[in-house]
């Protein structure tokens, strides 16, 4: 604890470069998120690190950006109709016993196997959970649009209908976005590891969204935007829970939450122009690019570890870059795919308005 | 049917905001000192975020409705 109260008094010299750097990083995390529901805290945490923020002070500061971006997104998007705040809610209380729970065993892979077992550690939830879910979420958006369906309503999976189909009395709600009655004992496991993943790899969306999708039944569009309800309750109670201990630099939240919000406000505007299974794409285009950049620093984990022959520090310094630089890559991709769409969806909407004005006129 | 711009609103909101702004950078010291204590302190990076959410986003929500950037009209299907 007199470490942890040691670095927060360490809060960093500001300088304009700095500023500008998080402002732009917060506009394209924001925008990203406020399209698939969660992304930027990947890049946002190791990247305020690189400024010489500490570990910790980095994770929450990251945080108290999270909630009130996810605050305002959700509202953006329940305006059209996208969020289901029961679910949201029940899954975000569900998420923050994951969190706590995520944190708990962190702490105790640190102690045992320092840093380097810790980082390994994440990197490795990285790869697994995101080789599992992005391939098979761009497998589905794949079969999608090979299938020439991209117009017609998602329908459930086999397993959604499934656990729609199961009756456990006492424990059954009825969910919007779903549009049927479905255990609370489904949902809080799919919380709780939303949370998990959110205390392991800073980005819980990764499994929250698709597990509301496949796994519920809920639509793209409303599982996205559910997300930012699930971030927000999370983020809150993560955010008190950091600052209780001193931990949030909030003009680094401030400041990124500055540049987030012009994004979240244009990615959830982009949400209404375009197709349902494009969530999917960039969702799961980002996980496996993510799921690379990370893969490239578990060599050097283990050799810190001593699971592997050393790697030279030129080596090991590359490794850092190239992932970093990859990891900035994926969110630069998601956001510029919204933008097309968005961009293109605009204007087929103003070719339409003007070929019916032009017909009326006949 | 072209909406009004809410050009007035986006220069009130954005005044506040950068004003907000202006005040927690030009008044680091202060709020490094207080909002990194802790306990009960915590509570003032908490309200913080609240009131800088409300404040910037609606002014963001307002400039892209200003630009003409806005959501895809449709007819609500229920």
């Amino acid at each position: 604890m007199h470490d942890i109260v040691k670095e927060a008094v360490n809060f960093i010299n500001l300088d304009a470069a700095n500023i500008i750097y998080l402002f732009i990083v917060g506009f394209v995390g924001g925008l990203v998120s406020g399209f698939i529901g969660s992304g930027g805290a990947f890049v946002l945490t190791p990247g305020m690190m690189s400024m010489g923020v500490p570990g910790l002070v980095a994770v929450a500061s990251n945080m108290c950006h999270k909630f009130p971006k996810a605050l305002v997104g959700s509202i953006k998007r329940a305006k059209y109709g996208q969020v289901d705040v029961k679910l949201g809610i029940i899954m975000g209380i569900s998420a923050e016993a994951g969190v706590l729970y995520g944190a708990h065993i962190q702490e105790g892979i640190k102690k045992a196997f320092g840093d380097a077992g810790s980082n390994l550690y994440v990197s490795v939830a990285f790869v697994v959970v995101l080789a599992i879910v992005g391939t098979f979420v761009l497998i589905d958006a794949w079969k999608t649009y090979k299938s020439g369906n991209i117009n017609a309503e998602e329908k459930a999976t086999k397993l959604a209908k499934w656990v729609q189909s199961i009756n456990i009395p006492g424990t059954m709600v009825y969910f919007k976005s779903i549009n049927a009655r479905v255990s609370v004992l489904f949902t809080i496991p799919l919380g709780f590891a939303t949370g998990m993943l959110a205390a392991t790899i800073a980005v819980g969306g990764f499994v929250g969204v698709p597990s509301m999708i496949y796994v519920l039944g809920a639509p793209s569009l409303m599982a996205s935007a559910t997300e930012l309800v699930i971030a927000f309750v999370m983020g809150l109670g993560g955010s008190l829970k950091f600052a209780w201990s001193g931990l949030v630099d909030i003009r680094l939240a401030m400041i990124i939450l500055a540049g987030s919000l012009f994004g979240i406000q244009l990615g959830a505007i982009g949400t209404t122009y375009v197709k349902p299974f494009m969530i999917k794409v960039v969702m799961g285009l980002i996980m496996v690019i993510v799921l690379f950049s990370r893969g490239l620093m578990v060599p050097v984990y283990m050799s810190q570890l001593g699971l592997i022959a050393p790697i030279s520090e030129g080596t090991v310094k590359l490794l850092k870059n190239t992932s970093f630089a990859i990891m900035i890559g994926a969110l630069a991709i998601g956001a510029f795919i919204v933008l097309k769409a968005m961009w293109q969806g605009r204007r087929e909407e103003k070719l339409s308005v003007k070929e019916a004005v032009g017909h009326g006129r006949i | 049917m072209q909406k009004k711009k809410p050009i007035g609103k986006t220069i009130i909101m954005g005044a506040i905001s950068i004003a907000l702004y202006v005040l927690l950078l030009l008044k680091q010291d202060a709020v490094n000192a207080y909002f990194g204590r802790g306990s009960v302190y915590a509570f003032l990076p908490i309200a913080t975020a609240f009131v800088f959410s409300f404040v910037h986003g609606s002014f963001t929500g307002h400039f892209w409705t200003s630009l003409g950037v806005e959501a895809k009209k449709k007819k609500e299907v229920k």
